[in-house]
């Protein structure tokens, strides 16, 4: 299994390579690429909105097809990819010891079949008609009519077809994941002395496994509906006056097909986030994460009852209304567990010595935008505010704020967090700070705002608000400071993307541990690692993942690979 | 750094309740009877908005207290059973007060009474078209095989209900403290047919027919607009709801087409 000393060309080393190193930098970078289309998307609906009119290439229907586009890229090829695909790829193997993941060359068809997604999304920008712009929830009948939406011709099938090659990438990547954790643990490395990390990455892409399959199917017969006009989810319509040839199907099976997939997805971009947030809450705050075995269990009991509410997105479909008893008691009772863990991070902090870093300032973001994100999902939970609430902006604030922002916080958190292990250089803080500052008081000011349209009842989805007779004549200048702001916070991501760039060719040579961690990806004989990670022999584990500040001890931090003496006490929690 | 974060974490909570106090974007005046609805939504926000007021402020105090000082070291404490038990317990009780009273409610919005007036509500890209019961109570039988340019709601003329059922294209009205149950049906996509004064909102699926009730409490005109993305018309789906005395209601139901008097087969 040692092939770091390989001899390797440039194309089997940094292209078609099975080091997955390599393939979470792949990863990565083809996601960010195409999280800045998603970015700019957002910008011309901001504009839209902000100034309705004034920008006269962006007519309803390229507006949807706008829409549309900006929520699929972001969730699924974006957020879902960077987070397994990136994420999961570089720290699995490093942080439990392993030489790589459990089948490298899956893992490297896992990238191209996703990238093969990628271009099959954007190509839908190219093909008469455009892009589906029946929004990303693809309900049927809109999507699978003949002329119902934009993009009703090559738009929507290509589109399916993309998301049915990242369903096959995902699964790739995923059992690799999965096994790779189960089976190719180093010596010692038992599961509770893991990072959250790896358990949050390994729980979301178990997660990821049993939700696509549904998509899958969703998505299949969809494809079906629209290319061989099959019934599955139409039933007797009749569009702009006409009779269709259609009968017998049902649209709401499909919604509960997606929304199998779609609730369980935002868990499946979380947990992997709250895992990445726990790492540099901890680490920069030179504390043991307050409550290692409850954050465990938490995120357990998260995926599984994450299966449990998905309805909770159809409480005003026409599905039974006595569905809604269920599913507003389920989806609140996670709220349980997502609390603990805020708590837990909070009390992570209390006591500690926190470093103001531009990591642990993106951590502290985190649980900033997780508490307003998390919180304003009760009363869309809670069945009966859900009857007004739903399908207005207030859901457009909570999910970006949630899914969107937070996630986004431990993702640049954890790439500025890594960055010197992954490049073996610094970035440039100033920068860093820079960037998110102008993120995080800029989000607050995207999104918070959305929340009190959405009590008003503005609908989301508009491409504008003219007909509405119950706005406010203020409206119009909130729309003006959303969208100025909206423009500013996505100025910052070229911060960043410069930082990145710039640093990682030009930047100061970083240390091998230049924060002082306890993780094993920390303690790699060289950093950047090499293809094999470990040099002759893998890391032995002694203790768990968060020794900092152990008492008696002469540093604040103990490796994970340090074994315990008279002067190294173990500091292990008594819960693990 | 740490003052500056937490000055910026205080601001935008001062920020975050100023917005809220401005009372400038707040719930439109209700015009249903739907108080309870209202009252489980602003108890629920009002214990999200201690909890986003206690954590963010606590949050603050945090990094400002906790900031790097060289002569201290972080305290090694792996875990607290006893704290952890306190915040479940603290969080659980939030749950319940804001879920006893929303179930409450919600058992009553799905609970229609006998005597409401129905109405049919039919969507379709993108208008709201409406169908009233007539003289005999009772809304005639429609199918979307029967719909035609000539007869819009689908309504099978065999049935003898359907011949005084009343049609209107383009206005909703309805007689004030008379409560109402919306028969909702669409032509083609989604839509969702929703009133924000009234505080109710339901899709309406082709294939099926869905359901919602309220009491109209003050007289006035309201809006009634579209809130599922249903195409390029989606933001100018909507349609003025007008309600008025029951004489007023009575003389607008008697100038509007029947289905004996308009629709053929």
């Amino acid at each position: 299994m040692s092939h770091h000393d390989h001899h390797q060309s440039f194309w089997t080393r940094y292209i078609f390579s099975q080091d997955h190193k390599v393939i979470a930098i792949q990863y990565t970078v083809t996601a960010l690429f195409i999280g800045l289309v998603g970015l700019v998307l957002s910008w011309l609906m901001r504009l839209q909105l902000g100034f309705p009119g004034e920008f006269r290439f962006l007519n309803p229907g390229s507006y949807y097809q706008i829409l549309t586009q900006h929520g699929m890229i972001m969730i699924v090829y974006l957020l879902t990819a960077i987070l397994l695909g990136g994420f999961g790829n570089y720290l699995i193997p490093l942080m439990i010891g392993a030489r790589d993941m459990a089948f490298p060359f899956l893992n490297m068809l896992s990238y191209w079949v996703y990238l093969l997604s990628v271009i099959v999304l954007v190509a839908a920008f190219f093909v008469p008609g455009g892009p589906t712009g029946a929004g990303w929830t693809l309900y049927p009948p809109l999507s699978a009519l003949p002329n119902a939406a934009p993009g009703s011709g090559w738009g929507i099938k290509l589109m399916l077809v993309s998301l049915v090659i990242f369903i096959a990438s995902a699964t790739m990547g995923g059992l690799n994941y999965v096994t790779t954790v189960l089976q190719c643990r180093t010596k010692g490395m038992t599961l509770m002395r893991m990072p959250l990390s790896v358990w949050g990455i390994f729980i979301g892409a178990a997660m990821a496994l049993l939700a696509f399959p549904a998509l899958f199917v969703g998505g299949v017969m969809l494809l079906l509906d629209n290319l061989l006009g099959t019934s599955f989810f139409i039933p007797a319509v009749t569009l702009f006056g006409q009779q269709l040839p259609r009968e017998g199907g049902n649209p709401l099976l499909f919604q509960h097909l997606f929304w199998y997939f779609g609730h369980p997805e935002v868990y499946v971009v979380i947990l992997p986030a709250m895992g990445i947030a726990s790492e540099l809450i901890a680490t920069h705050s030179r504390k043991p994460i307050f409550g290692y075995k409850a954050m465990v269990i938490a995120m357990a009991a998260i995926a599984v009852i994450g299966f449990l509410v998905w309805a909770h997105h159809m409480f005003v479909s026409g599905m039974n209304p006595y569905f809604g008893f269920f599913f507003a008691v389920s989806t609140l009772i996670i709220a349980i567990p997502s609390a603990v863990k805020v708590y837990n991070w909070l009390l992570t902090l209390w006591r500690g010595k926190i470093q103001f870093n531009t990591p642990m300032l993106f951590g502290i973001g985190w649980i900033s935008t997780f508490i307003i994100g998390g919180l304003t999902g009760l009363p869309l939970g809670n069945v009966i505010a859900d009857v007004p609430l739903h399908d207005t902006y207030f859901v457009v604030g909570h999910f970006h704020l949630v899914m969107g922002v937070a996630a986004l916080m431990a993702i640049f958190g954890g790439i500025y967090h890594w960055f010197p292990k992954v490049t073996g250089r610094m970035f440039n803080e100033t920068l860093g700070k820079l960037h998110f500052w102008v993120t995080f008081v800029g989000a607050y000011m995207i999104f918070f705002p959305m929340f009190l349209l959405g009590i008003l009842g503005v609908p989301r989805r508009y491409f504008d608000f003219e007909a509405l007779q119950y706005l406010p004549t203020q409206t119009a200048g909130l729309n003006i400071v959303i969208t100025i702001a909206a423009l500013i916070v996505g100025a910052a991501q070229v911060v960043f993307l410069v930082n990145l760039i710039w640093s990682a060719v030009r930047g100061r040579r970083a240390e091998s541990n230049p924060w002082h961690a306890t993780t094993l990806e920390w303690q790699t004989p060289t950093t950047p690692p090499p293809h094999g990670n470990w040099g002759a022999e893998t890391p032995t584990v002694y203790r768990w993942a968060y020794d900092y500040s152990v008492p008696g001890a002469e540093r604040d931090f103990i490796p994970q690979n340090v074994p315990a003496t008279p002067t190294v006490p173990a500091g292990t929690a008594r819960t693990v | 750094m740490p003052v500056f974060a937490s000055v910026v974490l205080v601001l935008i909570v001062v920020g975050a309740l100023a917005l809220v106090a401005s009372g400038i974007w707040w719930f439109t005046p209700l015009a249903s009877n739907w108080n309870e609805i209202d009252g489980a939504l602003l108890i629920t926000l009002g214990v999200i908005g201690i909890a986003f007021v206690t954590l963010n402020l606590f949050l603050a105090y945090l990094i400002l207290r906790y900031r790097a000082r060289e002569q201290e070291r972080a305290q090694f404490i792996p875990d607290n059973p006893k704290i952890e038990k306190i915040l479940i317990g603290i969080t659980a009780l939030g749950i319940i007060i804001l879920l006893a009273p929303g179930l409450f409610a919600y058992s009553r919005f799905i609970s229609p009474p006998r005597d409401a007036m129905i109405v049919e509500v039919v969507g379709e890209q993108w208008r709201w078209t409406y169908r009233y019961a007539g003289p005999d109570g009772k809304l005639g039988r429609a199918h979307p095989k029967l719909i035609s340019p000539k007869n819009p709601f689908g309504v099978d003329i065999a049935d003898p209900a359907a011949q005084d059922d009343i049609l209107s294209y383009t206005e909703l009205h309805l007689p004030v403290n008379r409560p109402v149950l919306l028969h909702i049906r669409s032509k083609d996509v989604i839509h969702s047919f929703f009133i924000p004064h009234f505080r109710a909102k339901m899709d309406a699926v082709p294939g099926m027919v869905t359901h919602y009730w309220f009491v109209p409490t003050r007289a006035g005109k309201f809006q009634a607009v579209c809130a599922e993305l249903c195409g390029i018309g989606h933001h100018r789906m909507h349609s003025p709801v007008i309600v008025e005395s029951l004489e007023k209601f009575q003389e607008w139901l008697a100038k509007q087409p029947t289905v004996a008097a308009t629709v053929k087969p």
